[in-house]
C-alpha cells in the first residue's frame, strides 16, 4: 500500500459527505483512524443513548455541527411516556466543555430546557445555527436567550416543536447590530411576537431567504414584511385571512409580485379562499407548498390553485382534495417528487376523502415520484401493484389505511400482493410504512425483496413469529424496525440476536413478548440496552415482581457504547 | 393479551353518547361497495387474527341502525400523526364550531331575528325550506327556490367573512357554511335587482 503524506488523506476524506463512509475509513488502519476524527466537521448521533457526549467531544474535537436524536420515532404519536428521557443537556454541557467551536446544533425529539438554551446562548461564540425539531420543554425565555446571546447567528429552525409562551419579547431581544440571520423559522410558536420589532428585524437581515411565520401574524403584517424581504426563497405565511379587505389585499399581491425568487409556501392558517388569488402570481415558480395545515381550503379553490403550480417538487396537502383533486395534481405537476397526503377527519366517519384511485392517479402522472407519505380510507392490491409498475423510483413509501387491519375492499383480500409489488419494484426502498389487513406472507416479500430497506413501521399486522422473523433474517441494511399490536414473540425476538448490534433500534409494543424473553435478550447482548417501558398506572404492579410470563406493554432495544442510562424514570426498567 | 371480558367492556374509552353500544366489528369484516366497517376496540387495541366468534356474528345491521354511526373509539397513537398536527387539527376544529355555525337570520320586516345552526342543513334545498317555514308565520309568501327566480318578491342573501353582500347559492355548499356569518331575507325593490341579476 503507498502511503499518503496525512494532509493528501486528509483531503481525500474532504470529498466524502456521507457519515457512513467517514465511519468505514477510520477504520481502514489507525492513522486514518486520526486523520478522519480531526478532520471530521459534521457529527451525526442517530441515538442519543448510543454514546455517552464526552466520547463523542474527545473523539471529534475539530466538530463544528452536531446533530442529536432521542426518543423513538413513535413517541411522535404518544407511544412513549413523557418522561422517559432524551435530554438535550449533558449534551449542551459536553460540547461546552470540549467543542467550544461548534457552530450548528440540530436536536430531534429531545427535552431542551430553557437552562440548555441559555447555557448553549453562552457557551459558543461562533454559534450559527440552531435547528429544534418535535423538541419540548422550552419556552420563549429560552429563545430570549438565544436571540440576546447568540451574535452572528445565521439560523434558527423551529419545526413543530411543543413550546410554552413566556410572552412576545423574545424576538425584540435580537440586538439592532443582528444583521447575519438567514432562516428564521417560528411557525410553531402559539403566541404573539411584537410585530414592528420582526419587521425592523428582517429589514436589517438582508441575506434573510428563509422566514416561517406563526398564525399570530396578521396579513398586514406579512404584506408590510414581504415588502422588505422580497428576496426570500421560502416563506411559511402567518393567519391568512383578510379582515380589513381591499387595501391590505391590494398590498399583499403587489409584495407578492416583488418576490421574484419565491420558491416555497406554506402556513396558510385560516386562509380566506379570497386570499388565494394573491398568490397565483408566484405560483409557477413554485416547487415547495404545504397546504396541510389549511382545511378551509377545499375543492375548486385548491384544485385552481394547483393548476398554476406546474414545477412542483414537494406537496404536502390535506385529504380533502379528494381523488379528483388528486388527479389534477396529476397531470399538472410533472416534476413532483414528495407527496403527503394528511387526514383532516381523524375520528370521524365522514365521507371517504381520497382513496386507491387517487394515488393510482398520482402514479401515472408523477413519474418522478420517489416518496409518499399517504393517508387514505381504503385500499386494493390492484392499486398497489399500478402504483409499483409506474413509480420503481420509490426511496419512501408510506401508507396508512385508517382504519386498522383493513382488507381490499374489492377482493376482501390481505394487501400483501400490493406491497410485495412495492418491495419488488421499488429496489431503491429505503423506508416503508404498511397498514391494511397483512399476513405473514408481506414479510416473506420484504424479508425477500426489500434489500436497501433501512426503517421498517409495522401495526396491527400479521400472523405469527415467522412474520418478523423473515424480516429481521432477511433485510441486511434494516437500522430501525418499529411494531406495534402484532403478534410477534419471544421466539422472533430470539430468533436473531446478533442482528440488533446491525441496527440502531427495536421498538415493539402490544405485541406478545413477555419479560422473560426482554431478560433472555439482555443476558445474551451485554451491548444492548433492553428497556421495559411500563405505563404508569402499571408501575405498581412491577413493584410486586411480576412473572417473566409477563407480556411487557413497551420494549425499545438499541445498540449502546454507554451501558445503562442512567437518568430513566422509574416506570423504564433497563434489563 | 388477553381478550377483553364482560367486565372490561363497562371500562372501554368510547366516543359515543352514554347508553349507545359501539358496534363490535373486526376490522376483516367484508365491506361492501366501499364501505367501511368499524373495528372492534378492545382495552388491548385491536383484536388480531383469533378474533372471538361472538364479534363475527354481528351483522352489518348493526351498523345501520345507529345514527348518527357510532364514533370510533380512539387506539392511542392511531392514526399514526403528530401530536403538533393532530392538535393543530383539533384546535382549528373546536374554533370552528365554537364560532359558530349558528347565524343570525333577519327578515326585512319581521320583528324579530331567528338564530339557525348552518351544520343542521345538508343543503341549499333544506335551508330554504327550513327559513320558509320559520318565517311563514308573518305571511311574507314563498321563498325563491332558485336563484334568480323572475316575479320572486324575495331573495335570501348572507353576509360573508369578508363583510360583503352574497346571494345564496352561488358557491357549493361547504364552502357556503364556511363563510356565511348572518342571512338576510331581502324583500321588495331590493330583492328584485339582486334576484334579476342572473
Amino acid at each position: 500500500m503507498t502511503y499518503f503524506p496525512e494532509e493528501v488523506v486528509e483531503h481525500i476524506f474532504d470529498f466524502l459527505s456521507s457519515h457512513r463512509d467517514r465511519n468505514i475509513v477510520s477504520t481502514v488502519c489507525k492513522a486514518w483512524y486520526r486523520v478522519e476524527r480531526l478532520s471530521r466537521r459534521i457529527v451525526f448521533v442517530g441515538n442519543c443513548y448510543a454514546v455517552r457526549p464526552g466520547r463523542v467531544m474527545a473523539r471529534f474535537p475539530g466538530m463544528k455541527c452536531l446533530s442529536v436524536k432521542g426518543k423513538p420515532h413513535f413517541a411522535d404519536f404518544n407511544l412513549v411516556p413523557h418522561d422517559w428521557g432524551g435530554f438535550a443537556l449533558p449534551w449542551i454541557e459536553a460540547a461546552a466543555r470540549g467543542c467550544p467551536g461548534l457552530e450548528e446544533l440540530r436536536l430531534k425529539r429531545m427535552v431542551v430546557s430553557d437552562e440548555s438554551l441559555e447555557l448553549l446562548a453562552r457557551s459558543f461564540p461562533n454559534f450559527k445555527a440552531l435547528v429544534l425539531v418535535s423538541c419540548e420543554g422550552f419556552t420563549t425565555d429560552g429563545l430570549a436567550a438565544i436571540a440576546t446571546h447568540c451574535r452572528g447567528l445565521r439560523e434558527l429552525d423551529l419545526q413543530e416543536n411543543e413550546v410554552e409562551d413566556h410572552g412576545r419579547q423574545w424576538l425584540s431581544c435580537f440586538p439592532d447590530s443582528c444583521t447575519s440571520l438567514e432562516s428564521l423559522n417560528f411557525a410553531c410558536l402559539k403566541g404573539e411576537v411584537n410585530a414592528g420589532a420582526l419587521e425592523r428585524l428582517v429589514a436589517r437581515c438582508v441575506n434573510l431567504r428563509s422566514l416561517k411565520l406563526n398564525r399570530a401574524i396578521s396579513v398586514e403584517s406579512l404584506a408590510r414584511i414581504l415588502a422588505r424581504t422580497p428576496h426570500l426563497v421560502e416563506l411559511g405565511t402567518g393567519s391568512f385571512t383578510v379582515e380589513h379587505r381591499a387595501e391590505a389585499y391590494q398590498r399583499l399581491i403587489h409584495a407578492f409580485r416583488k418576490c421574484k425568487s419565491l420558491k416555497s409556501l406554506s402556513g396558510f392558517w385560516d386562509v380566506a379562499p379570497r386570499c388565494l388569488q394573491s398568490i397565483y402570481s408566484i405560483c409557477p415558480n413554485l416547487t415547495v407548498l404545504n397546504l396541510s395545515y389549511a382545511p378551509a381550503i377545499q375543492g375548486a379553490d385548491l384544485v385552481k390553485l394547483i393548476r398554476h403550480c406546474f414545477k412542483l417538487q414537494k406537496l404536502w396537502v390535506l385529504d380533502c382534495i379528494g381523488d379528483k383533486g388528486l388527479a389534477v395534481v396529476a397531470s399538472t405537476c410533472q416534476e413532483l417528487q414528495e407527496l403527503r397526503v394528511f387526514p383532516s377527519d381523524i375520528y370521524g366517519t365522514g365521507t371517504a376523502a381520497v382513496t386507491e384511485e387517487g394515488l393510482v392517479a398520482i402514479s401515472s402522472g408523477c413519474s418522478k415520484l420517489n416518496s409518499l407519505l399517504y393517508f387514505c380510507h381504503q385500499m386494493t392490491n390492484a392499486a398497489l401493484i399500478t402504483v409499483a409498475k409506474n413509480c420503481p423510483h420509490f426511496t419512501r413509501f408510506r401508507l396508512c389505511i385508517l382504519d386498522p387491519g383493513k382488507p381490499d375492499p374489492d377482493t376482501n383480500q390481505p394487501l400483501d400482493e400490493g406491497f410485495g409489488a412495492i418491495v419488488r419494484s421499488c429496489k431503491d426502498l429505503r423506508r416503508l410504512s404498511l397498514s391494511g389487513l397483512l399476513t405473514d406472507k408481506v414479510f416473506l416479500y420484504i424479508g425477500e425483496y426489500a434489500a436497501r430497506l433501512e426503517m421498517l413501521s409495522i401495526a396491527f399486522a400479521g400472523d405469527s413469529d415467522k412474520g418478523m422473523v423473515y424480516v429481521l433474517n432477511g433485510c441486511k441494511n434494516l437500522r430501525k424496525l418499529e411494531i406495534r399490536d402484532s403478534p410477534f414473540g419471544d421466539a422472533a425476538l430470539l430468533v436473531n440476536v446478533g442482528k440488533y448490534e446491525t441496527m440502531r433500534s427495536l421498538w415493539m409494543s402490544s405485541c406478545d413478548v413477555t419479560l422473560g424473553g426482554c431478560k433472555a435478550l439482555a443476558a445474551k447482548m451485554p451491548r444492548l440496552n433492553v428497556e421495559v417501558i411500563n405505563d404508569r398506572d402499571e408501575s405498581d404492579e412491577m413493584e410486586e415482581n411480576p412473572s417473566d410470563m409477563h407480556k411487557v406493554e413497551k420494549m425499545y432495544v438499541y445498540r449502546t457504547l454507554a451501558g445503562a442510562r442512567n437518568d430513566a424514570p422509574e416506570f423504564v426498567e433497563i434489563l | 393479551m388477553e381478550a377483553a371480558g364482560e367486565s372490561l367492556r363497562d371500562t372501554e374509552l368510547r366516543l359515543g353518547l352514554p347508553g349507545t353500544d359501539a358496534p363490535e366489528k373486526p376490522a376483516s369484516t367484508v365491506t361492501r361497495g366501499g364501505k367501511r366497517a368499524l373495528p372492534e376496540d378492545d382495552e388491548d387495541g385491536y383484536a388480531k387474527s383469533n378474533k372471538s366468534s361472538e364479534e363475527e356474528e354481528q351483522g352489518e345491521g348493526d351498523l345501520c341502525c345507529q345514527e348518527p354511526p357510532a364514533a370510533k373509539a380512539q387506539v392511542v397513537g392511531w392514526p399514526p400523526i403528530r401530536s403538533y398536527r393532530k392538535n393543530s387539527l383539533h384546535a382549528r376544529k373546536v374554533e370552528g364550531e365554537a364560532a359558530g355555525l349558528y347565524v343570525k337570520v333577519s327578515m326585512d320586516g319581521a320583528p324579530y331575528l331567528r338564530k339557525i345552526d348552518l351544520k343542521v342543513y345538508k343543503g341549499y334545498k333544506e335551508l330554504r325550506e327550513a327559513l320558509d317555514d320559520m318565517f311563514k308565520c308573518f305571511s311574507l309568501g314563498e321563498f325563491p327556490r332558485k336563484e334568480g327566480c323572475s316575479g320572486s318578491e324575495y331573495a335570501i342573501t348572507y353576509e360573508d367573512k369578508d363583510g360583503d353582500l352574497m346571494l345564496v347559492g352561488d358557491v357549493p355548499w361547504e364552502m357556503f357554511i364556511s363563510s356565511c356569518r348572518r342571512l338576510r331575507i331581502m324583500k321588495g325593490s331590493e330583492a328584485r335587482g339582486l334576484g334579476s341579476r342572473h
